[in-house]
């Protein structure tokens, strides 16, 4: 569904949205978060940020630690169990809830919790997947005038399968000179501890996926999440590229009077 | 582990085998393969231009994940009752004049098979490529027995006569190049039967001719032949192998005695069944429509073929896999190789990084359950992997390998639990501490951001180095980022949620940046 409708004009009556800031993002990259609140009050809804949350688990549970992973799932499940859409701008920790918070529940033998988050996992969205399918809207009213690339990550390429719909909201975006990434669905080399536990592998992946990035002459690469923006980012301003990192958040919530 | 020309590797054992030997962890044995820039260049290539043929034929089907359910329906459908299968394609067998042995381990399987080939007489044996007899070892048995082994399939006598081990399921010499393999031949060919002609260039056509001549007398003289099988037909008793070099159809015709090692997962139902198996296999493996030569055998056949027919059951750790709920699905595997040719850690790492016969995703979760996850190699298996997922899309019968992956690293994690708590526990039960309250995790952030503020105030806004343990490994090649100087929480607190505030805030310093 495409809505060229000025935002201040789409309405999101009755629903109770909170704000998933993701830990990552709140402890290292408040610009995302804030990008996130800029935008979806432009878009007429009034987010919440939930205080009480913390993490989804996911540096636990991808490294094996499920057993303590389950202290920040059940802080995640009490935290948003009453809001009706969460949104989180970060396609892996969703992914992470949606496919494994029950897994992490059963490990520990807590079927109360299993229920609880089974309830959650649907209402929780990544943020391309709240614009285009909650509110219908793949114009949200964006001013970027610059080059950039986009890489799709691998958790909300293939876990959540979302598709083309972060392509749909930056085509819309004014200005903006959008330039395909070449091999743009292999994988950056991030992947959690991956990236330091056989750092080796991860540098050669990323090593690749910065020179298609720095081929296409774009002046930002954006995606979905930040770990892998820091990842392949910081291959880039090691290599003195000048090519800079940013989240979809950003670039969506930047406008004319109000640029990123 | 590549050995230079001429010197016995310490790299042979790679099965699944009583006196496997302790290889080198994943990190350690892909930092040194990384640098191979030949098996570099040869993974790229190769498993780009896989890649393109197998989304080619599959883009073909209207119906490629109808036919993926199914595969994986078939193959759940006899595991879940594989006792009683593999009793049916024992009576099927038998009734059609084959003789089934059941070893419950390698060490078993290899005695089957030396015993039966010595009944023979006979000196030695041809092969067709066979993942299982690699697994099993079986061609260092039969040595050890004074009994050769000629493999039959061109990677695999190059891999056989480089004195080296297979770094692939489908393609076993991806990293050798046509000057290499050249030099093989020419210096082990007269070893061990007719020698390469003088004057052997490292055009392929030339290649595979001086292949074709030195086996064909292999072919004409044995009397012996050893096979796996792809698939093994319950219902009838037949025997499945699916190849596109024909040396399989050498071996399976002319020789009088065969015997086949099959891994007891490679049995199906019914007949029926292999309308869905031979559909997805080729396609997935070497990206075509069908393969060459696809043979199946039924028990004897008067005056045509071996008349001497043997099917070794392997289960080899099999059966204790069956018994995990989440690792079972690794037993659906039908050996394809299309998870290797999507895997961006394998492109790079290559199979010998993974120390087993196994290598690439579906060796990631195999391999630590058939061989345990005792050794440091077999340790690091399960975490040899980002989890981007692109194996899960390409494989045919849909091993959630990434899922399975995360389930093994759970299990490793928690046989290390209980004494002394390494470095990374103790970091991770103070991290899962502070995910545990919002507040912690606020004071957390709080000191994280007087470093932040430090760092900034002095100008520093990207990290070339990090004096953690661990973190080293990070800075060894990227930047990484200085926290800010306010959290997000922080900063939605002073302001009210950017309410009584500009909403960037500007004290935090990520204007315009992350």
């Amino acid at each position: 569904m495409t809505t060229a409708a000025t935002p201040a004009t789409t309405p999101v009556t009755g629903l109770r949205v909170a704000l998933f800031a993701t830990c990552f993002n709140d402890a290292m990259f408040p610009g995302t978060p804030k990008a996130v609140v800029r935008l979806l009050r432009r878009l007429g809804v009034q987010v919440e940020f939930p205080h009480e949350q913390t993490c989804c688990g996911q540096p636990f549970t991808n490294t094996g630690y499920a057993r303590e992973a389950a202290p920040a799932v059940k802080v995640f499940a009490r935290t948003f169990g009453g809001y009706d859409a969460i949104v989180a701008p970060s396609g892996s920790c969703v992914g992470s809830v949606r496919h494994q918070h029950a897994d992490v529940a059963r490990h520990v033998g807590d079927a109360g919790l299993e229920r609880e988050v089974t309830a959650l996992a649907p209402r929780v969205h990544e943020l391309s997947e709240f614009l285009v399918d909650v509110l219908g809207v793949t114009d949200v009213g964006a001013y970027f005038p610059h080059r950039v690339t986009y890489h799709p990550t691998c958790h909300s390429l293939r876990m959540l399968r979302v598709a083309d719909k972060p392509l749909q909201l930056l085509r819309a975006v004014r200005g903006i000179d959008l330039v395909d990434l070449p091999d743009a669905d292999q994988c950056c080399g991030f992947g959690g501890t991956f990236a330091v536990k056989n750092a080796d592998t991860s540098v050669a992946m990323g090593g690749d996926k910065a020179r298609h990035v720095r081929s296409t002459g774009a002046e930002v690469l954006v995606a979905g999440d930040n770990s892998c923006l820091t990842h392949v980012g910081g291959l880039l301003t090691r290599g003195r590229s000048g090519v800079r990192t940013m989240h979809l958040a950003q670039i969506l919530a930047s406008t004319e009077e109000d640029p990123a | 582990m590549r050995t230079p020309s001429g010197s016995p590797t310490a790299a042979r054992h790679v099965g699944v085998t009583a006196d496997f030997l302790g290889m080198p962890s994943f990190p350690d044995a892909a930092r040194e393969a990384l640098g191979d820039t030949v098996q570099r260049r040869n993974l790229a290539h190769a498993t780009g231009v896989i890649r393109g043929k197998r989304a080619k034929v599959v883009g073909e089907l209207e119906n490629w994940e109808e036919l993926r359910l199914a595969a994986e329906a078939i193959k759940n459908r006899t595991l879940f009752q594989l006792d009683e299968h593999l009793v049916a394609f024992e009576a099927a067998a038998t009734a059609a004049g084959v003789t089934v042995h059941w070893a419950r381990d390698a060490e078993e399987a290899n005695r089957i098979v030396v015993g039966l080939v010595r009944e023979t007489g006979a000196e030695e044996v041809v092969k067709i490529k066979s993942m299982a007899t690699q697994e099993i070892e079986l061609n260092e048995a039969l040595e050890a027995a004074g009994i050769d082994a000629w493999e039959t399939d061109l990677a695999e006598l190059i891999v056989q006569l480089g004195d080296d081990w297979p770094s692939h399921i489908l393609v076993p010499a991806i990293h050798r190049n046509r000057s290499e393999v050249r030099e093989i031949f020419l210096r082990r060919m007269g070893d061990v039967g007719r020698p390469a002609p003088e004057g052997l260039t490292d055009e392929p056509r030339q290649l595979a001719e001086a292949a074709r001549l030195h086996l064909r007398e292999k072919f004409l003289r044995a009397k012996v032949a050893v096979s796996g099988a792809n698939f093994a037909v319950a219902e009838t008793g037949s025997l499945v192998v699916v190849e596109s070099e024909g040396n399989g159809r050498m071996c399976l015709t002319l020789p009088e005695t065969l015997i086949s090692v099959v891994g007891i997962e490679k049995i199906v139902p019914t007949w029926s069944d292999l309308e869905v198996m031979l559909q997805v296999l080729p396609r997935s493996s070497t990206g075509e429509r069908e393969n060459p030569y696809t043979s199946v055998w039924t028990g004897t056949t008067e005056g045509d073929g071996p008349q001497d027919l043997h099917v070794v059951l392997l289960d080899n750790g099999r059966t204790s896999v069956l018994a995990d709920e989440v690792g079972r699905a690794a037993l659906r595997c039908i050996r394809c190789s299309a998870c290797l040719n999507v895997c961006p850690v394998y492109e790079r790492a290559g199979g010998h990084a993974y120390g087993s016969v196994y290598p690439g995703p579906i060796g990631a979760v195999l391999t630590p359950q058939l061989r345990g996850t005792t050794s440091e190699v077999d340790k690091s298996l399960p975490f040899a992997s980002s989890l981007c997922g692109a194996c899960y899309d390409v494989c045919p019968v849909r091993i959630d390998i990434p899922s399975m992956l995360v389930h093994l690293r759970t299990r490793v994690v928690d046989e290390k639990r209980g004494g002394v708590p390494s470095a990374e526990q103790a970091a991770m039960k103070t991290a899962s501490w502070v995910m545990g309250s919002h507040k912690r995790l606020a004071n957390a952030e709080r000191g994280a951001g007087v470093v932040g503020r430090a760092l900034r105030r002095r100008g520093t806004t990207t990290l070339g180095s990090i004096p953690l343990p661990g973190l080293g490994a990070w800075t060894g090649a990227r930047d990484a980022p200085v926290p800010p100087e306010e959290s997000f929480r922080q900063w939605w607190e002073r302001t009210d949620g950017g309410r009584s505030d500009d909403v960037d805030g500007t004290v935090d310093g990520t204007e315009g940046k992350r």
